[in-house]
């Protein structure tokens, strides 16, 4: 309060100057990021063809359970009656609930007609650790996979997994689009 | 034998180790049961345009705020208020985007050029920065989940003396610049990975985030607001903004006539007390440490921006290349000999080991550079404030720091002045000021005296 009137005249000018400074740089910032982003808005997602099913999916995700789940392509299943993504390799001749290499018991398994058998994938109880993926990438059809499931996901700013995969397989897709799916384009 | 087990056992020995998409080893059957296929299951995702809903009611929330805080002066709105948006921002849109965490986006997208920032991080980041420039942190005051979460459980602050205070929200500082050189390098998005609340707000996730959250509302039951006051990343640019802000908040609707009645009724420690005379003496002593630590400065300056860079090692591991290449490198040199999955993935690109190699020395450069400048960032900051404390500032009347203040509204309801603009009876601690302030030493809450 007692200082002279020229010297507080200065100190608002400055005050001032930098204000306008801050509000300019941030308006100008927001504008160039605004002008940077793409349309439409985009989802991450599991690039199948690079995934190699690392169990990173299980446990970078921000969720608990992670939003990454095992999906079936049926088209490309071939149904075996010995799964190797449902059972332990160990466990050839027994398909017991004691074998399931699930460590969730997430899969299904159902008769259809002789041979074959369907599989399904529990979502509620799937963690997205890919054990399955690799069991059936390495002896089957590899038609289980990982996709980021977008009812869950909560579409994090940088997906915490994409920053933790291995094989740069999370990619940004339309978000019309959201899913890579095995065995539905080139099969449809 | 099932064609499945005879698959396996010759599988087994020809099979290598690579992947490839849908490897058809055997013919999809052709069912006679008439068997329909169910369909591969993609649940929909919550559409784009939600996010334009998020923006739109911080935008209102913000307003509204800017407007209890500076208009209707009421504490009981902001709380309201602050209810409504720890319901939506924390729970229902589980705490995620968030300003704080937005900070990793702007970082990240001005490290890459190729990053695709979400419009509503962008939106998130900068709308808040712009209400403060004009109303102080009204967002922390009504808008902001955590700091809503840590609202609700303060029970029974206790006071933190002021240089403790300083030297605490030093971390703060340390934080943000951590998460920003993180970021920026593209290395991780460090702010929403340790963010302790969100566990609560999605009600699972992360047991030691969760412990953690835990732990800081359980500080926070004596010590107000604890992560934004000593952690929060955004809360120290919003500090920064709002001191430069055009509204300040003021305890006082008209002109304090220091009662000293809302002395301590700041739970986060932001009012100042009017300063005392000093004699010529003091102010030599004052001048003469004033100039010690002015000299002192750069020193301090230069030691932190000396061991930002010698972080720049441990900390380049957090970007999965620089580990990637430490992993390549440990395994062709025989020290490891399992080969792990991200070295797999790595010989499938067919990508030069060289290439790795340049990336992560370009990786580590970065990194060297940027701990510099964040060390030397954080070792300005302290200086700055050791200054700013050495500094006998004048001040004829109790002020809400412009920086510190929260906007919570809390104090206004201890100012006289406060009732005689409301045209309320004068409340009773007004009648008998000395004993609420002896209560009120005591520790006694300061809300329950709110009238
Ligand atoms: S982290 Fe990457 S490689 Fe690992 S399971 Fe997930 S998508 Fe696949
Ligand atoms: S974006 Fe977030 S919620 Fe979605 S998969 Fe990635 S980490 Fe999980
Ligand atoms: S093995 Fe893992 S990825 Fe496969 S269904 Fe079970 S939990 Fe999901
Ligand atoms: S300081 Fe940070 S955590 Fe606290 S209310 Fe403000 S923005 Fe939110
Ligand atoms: S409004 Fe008053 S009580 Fe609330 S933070 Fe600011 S000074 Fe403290």
């Amino acid at each position: 309060m007692t200082d002279e009137p020229p010297k507080m005249d200065r100190r608002r000018f400055c005050g001032q100057s930098v204000w306008g400074l801050c509000l300019a740089g941030i308006g100008g910032l927001s504008g160039y990021l605004l002008g940077r982003t793409r349309q439409p808005e985009t989802r991450w997602q599991i690039d199948p063809t690079k995934c190699i099913a690392c169990g990173n999916c299980a446990t970078y995700c921000v969720l608990e359970p992670s939003a990454v789940k095992c999906v079936q392509a049926y088209k490309i299943c071939a149904y075996c009656d010995f799964c190797p993504g449902f059972l332990e390799p160990g466990a050839r001749l027994d398909t017991g609930a004691e074998n399931e290499l699930c460590p969730t018991g997430a899969i299904t398994r159902h008769f259809v007609e002789e041979p074959y058998f369907e599989y399904n994938i529990l979502d509620e109880l799937c963690i997205g650790c890919g054990k399955c993926v690799k069991g059936c990438e390495a002896f089957g059809n590899a038609s289980l996979f990982l996709q980021v499931h977008h009812d869950r996901c909560v579409n994090c700013n940088e997906c915490a997994i994409a920053a933790a995969c291995p094989s740069d397989a999370f990619v940004r897709v339309p978000v019309d689009r959201p899913y890579l799916l095995k065995g539905v384009e080139e099969h449809a | 034998m099932s064609r499945g087990v005879l698959a396996i056992a010759v599988l087994a020995v020809l099979v290598p180790c690579t992947v490839t998409w849908a490897i058809e080893r055997f013919p999809p059957p052709d069912f006679e049961s008439g068997y329909e296929m169910p369909p591969t299951q993609a649940p929909d995702a919550r559409p784009g345009v939600w996010q334009y809903l998020d923006v739109a009611v911080l935008l209102a929330a913000l307003s509204v705020a800017a407007w209890l805080v500076h208009r209707l002066r009421s504490r009981r709105g902001v709380f309201l208020l602050m209810l409504f948006c720890l319901a939506y921002f924390g729970f229902w849109r589980k705490g995620c985007v968030c300003p704080i965490g937005a900070i990793g986006n702007i970082a990240w997208a001005a490290g890459d050029p190729n990053y695709v920032v979400p419009i509503a991080a962008v939106l998130f980041f900068a709308l808040p920065l712009v209400f403060a420039l004009f109303f102080g942190r009204v967002f922390c005051a009504a808008v902001c989940p955590f700091g809503a979460i840590q609202d609700l459980v303060l029970v029974r602050p206790i006071m933190i003396p002021t240089w403790l205070e300083a030297a605490l929200r030093l971390g703060a500082y340390v934080y943000l610049s951590a998460a920003v050189l993180l970021a920026f390098t593209g290395s991780m998005l460090l702010i929403c990975r340790y963010d302790p609340f969100v566990p609560i707000f999605r009600l699972g996730g992360s047991f030691n985030i969760f412990v953690l959250g835990a732990a800081f509302l359980v500080v926070g039951l004596f010590i107000g607001r604890p992560y934004c006051r000593f952690l929060c990343p955004y809360g120290v640019i919003l500090r920064a903004l709002s001191r430069l802000s055009r509204h300040r908040v003021t305890i006082t609707p008209d002109e304090c006539i220091r009662c000293r009645l809302c002395e301590d009724s700041c739970p986060f420690g932001a009012i100042e007390p009017p300063t005392a005379e000093w004699s010529e003496a003091d102010y030599k002593v004052d001048k003469r440490r004033l100039a010690l630590l002015l000299l002192a400065a750069p020193v301090l300056v230069g030691v932190l921006a000396w061991g930002g860079a010698a972080l720049a090692g441990p900390l380049s591991r957090t970007h999965r290349q620089v580990r990637l290449a430490d992993e390549v490198f440990l395994f062709d040199a025989g020290k490891i000999t399992e080969i792990t999955d991200p070295i797999k993935a790595f010989r499938r690109t067919g990508r030069l080991t060289e290439d790795l190699y340049a990336e992560a020395r370009a990786i580590q450069n970065e990194f060297r550079w940027g701990g510099a400048l964040a060390g030397g960032f954080v070792g300005l900051v302290a200086a700055g404030s050791l200054v700013g404390l050495s500094i006998r500032w004048r001040r004829n009347d109790y002020t809400a720091h412009a920086g510190g203040c929260l906007a919570c509204a809390r104090c206004f309801a201890y100012c006289p002045r406060h009732h005689v603009h409301k045209g309320h009876a004068a409340p009773a601690h007004a009648i008998a000021p000395d004993r609420f302030i002896l209560a009120n030493a005591q520790g006694a809450a300061p809300e329950g005296t709110r009238p």
